[in-house]
């Protein structure tokens, strides 16, 4: 195991060669003066090299293995998206710099709000969420200031499907309304007798997912769109599964009010480490009073911000400028990059790589979750069979995986299915790469027939074994002491040295 | 096939009923739940003194697969929590019916527990969803 950098090199090394003449000398008051060195690790440059590229050999990550992590839409970023998203003229450019010298920029930015309105069918678009969840919480935000708006009051239900994304029921909460759960058919769809049965004066809206977090595309949009807008509800659509329709279909033609959209995930920004992200929000016109600001106008040939001067509906700022500019500028040159035929090439082939990988796995034996539906950008395999006749789970199918090298799929969400594996394979990935991974899962499969404790065991090959979950749950540890170290113990007071 | 004992009601949600001769119910959730769960880790218990109404979501049971709401099988009131388990979510994976319970509850319609499902119902039940 590698030790932590605390525990590597010796008392007094130091990374010389990036100190500068004289900072030991600052002239600082007394009382401004610590009284001990902070206590921190004494290492050399080479030291500090070597650690942090042997950690990073060890991690999986899309630069080094297939991804399928079903929901999150691991895929490939092009290089070229970080190399021009930080050019210097954007990078050093200060947030609060005039507009007269940040028109460059700010011609990118009213350019992706055109393009995101062009790929969404929205009437608007504002980029300032800074992440998927501030999105969410923007367009319920939204719905209810629209409603306030209207004198109505009493709409303070939100309608979330059983197989929703955990974040929708949180955000409707966040909204301060109530959630009311939509179950689904065993054909994947919603109920709509049950829909039709929870719609009714209080109801402020519904949040979908579409294609849903099942792998399937909702059929009877237009019968749901009908039955909400009908009851007065506002519909909300969840871009998480973007990918799946871009270029094919406009949630604006679904009849969504309000959608937010994962620029980090959708439009490749490396994602899945807990940031920075957007989640640019587009809405009808129904919704346009309510953006929040400041989104980016053009004025002649000038592009200018506008705020809540010009906007006084909007539910206002969502952080302190306009959003994650380096993410943005991302997306901007990813779609700038694809253009617009790029944008269907982005749902053909995650719809291609996935339905290709669903036959096939079915072939070797797998159970399909929705065997009669054909899958969007994603599907769900379930292994309750495998579970039943071997004891082996789809977590032990999980551990297996990394023993060929591959990064597990999501495992046990939906959790609407039992012992279920999520699987995306994305739009950037091979034929041969996907052959690869059915040729690993059915050998895991035969496996299991033949020594499932083979399986339980897994993995056998990564830095780390089975790690105990529980435990790590129950008696979480994450501290270090310092002082425990031999040798590390404290340093003397700086100004004695 | 899970433990499923007699003398307690059941709902259709997996959680059970036992009733007290002072009027209160003891609540918990059956084994079936507790092994589609897998091992807790955490558990939000109501407050006493709460008062719900049946199917609604008054407690939080999570494992390392899933978090999920329990409901209240009958309107009433809390009376008591199980406080143990916030220290040791693990009771209700050991002993689901008996050290594992999570709240006791005053009903305000003596009759709704009659509602409920016996054992014999609530083991059709599990034997229809595992088809």
């Amino acid at each position: 195991m590698e030790p932590l950098i605390f525990q590597l090199g010796k008392k007094g090394r130091t990374a010389g060669a990036h100190l500068l003449e004289g900072v030991g000398e600052m002239e600082l008051p007394n009382n401004a003066l610590r009284d001990k060195l902070p206590l921190l690790p004494e290492v050399s440059e080479l030291d500090v090299v070597r650690h942090y590229t042997r950690l990073s050999q060890k991690n999986f990550s899309i630069d080094t293995h297939f991804y399928p992590l079903g929901s999150c839409t691991m895929k490939y970023n092009p290089r070229a998206c970080n190399t021009f998203a930080m050019l210097a003229g954007f990078r050093d450019r200060h947030p609060l710099a005039p507009e007269m010298v940040s028109q460059g920029f700010m011609k990118c930015m009213f350019e992706l709000q055109e393009m995101l309105k062009a790929v969404t069918g929205m009437s608007a678009v504002s980029l300032t969420p800074m992440a998927g969840a501030q999105g969410e919480l923007a367009g319920v935000t939204m719905i209810r200031a629209y409603h306030l708006d209207h004198g109505d009051d009493t709409r303070t239900e939100i309608i979330v499907p059983d197989a929703a994304h955990g974040t929708n029921p949180a955000t409707a909460k966040m909204c301060g309304c109530s959630v009311r759960e939509l179950p689904t058919q065993p054909d994947g769809d919603v109920d709509l007798v049950a829909l039709e049965a929870l719609v009714g004066p209080k109801t402020a809206g519904i949040m979908l997912t579409n294609p849903s977090t099942l792998g399937v595309f909702e059929r009877n949009i237009k019968a749901i769109q009908e039955i909400v807008h009908g009851a007065g509800g506002l519909l909300y659509y969840d871009g998480a599964n973007l990918n799946a329709i871009l270029g094919k279909v406009l949630p604006g033609d679904m009849g969504f009010d309000v959608i937010h959209i994962n620029l980090h995930k959708t439009f490749s920004t490396p994602h899945g480490g807990g940031g920075p992200g957007s989640g640019a929000v587009g809405v009808g016109d129904t919704l346009k009073p309510y953006l929040p600001v400041p989104f980016i106008a053009r004025q002649g040939s000038n592009y200018v911000w506008e705020d809540s001067s010009v906007h006084s509906k909007s539910i206002g700022r969502l952080s302190a400028f306009m959003g994650n500019a380096g993410v943005l500028l991302r997306a901007y040159v990813y779609m700038r990059l694809l253009g617009e035929s790029g944008m269907s090439r982005v749902a053909n082939y995650a719809t291609l790589n996935a339905n290709y990988l669903m036959e096939k796995l079915k072939s070797v034996g797998f159970d399909l979750a929705f065997p009669s539906r054909r899958a969007s950008h994603e599907f769900v395999l379930t292994l309750k069979r495998q579970a039943k006749e071997s004891g082996v789970t789809a977590m032990d199918f999980s551990k297996a995986l990394l023993d060929e090298g591959f990064h597990a799929p999501t495992a046990y969400f939906p959790l609407l299915i039992p012992e279920c594996l999520l699987i995306e394979p994305t739009e950037t990935e091979s034929k041969e790469t996907l052959d690869q991974f059915i040729a690993a899962m059915a050998k895991i499969l035969e496996e299991t027939q033949r020594d499932p404790q083979a399986i339980k065991d897994a993995p056998v090959s990564t830095p780390v074994r089975r790690l105990d979950e529980v435990r790590a749950a129950r008696q979480l540890n994450v501290r270090y002491s310092y002082q425990d170290h031999e040798g590390l113990g404290e340093i003397e007071d700086p100004r004695s040295l | 096939m899970s433990e499923i004992p007699g003398q307690l009601k059941f709902t259709r949600d997996h959680e059970w009923v036992r009733e007290h001769d002072d009027g209160t119910v003891e609540v918990g959730i059956t084994d079936h739940a507790q092994t589609a769960l897998g091992d807790l880790v955490f558990i939000e218990l109501p407050d006493t003194g709460g008062s719900f109404t049946a199917h609604d979501a008054c407690c939080v049971v999570e494992s390392v697969k899933a978090a999920s709401d329990v409901y209240c099988p009958l309107a009433g009131t809390i009376v008591n929590t199980n406080e143990i388990l916030i220290e040791k979510p693990e009771l209700v994976n050991d002993d689901p019916y008996g050290e594992g319970w999570l709240f006791r509850l005053r009903p305000d319609l003596p009759g709704e527990l009659e509602g409920l499902l016996d054992d014999k119902n609530y083991e059709r039940l599990l034997a229809e969803d595992n088809e």
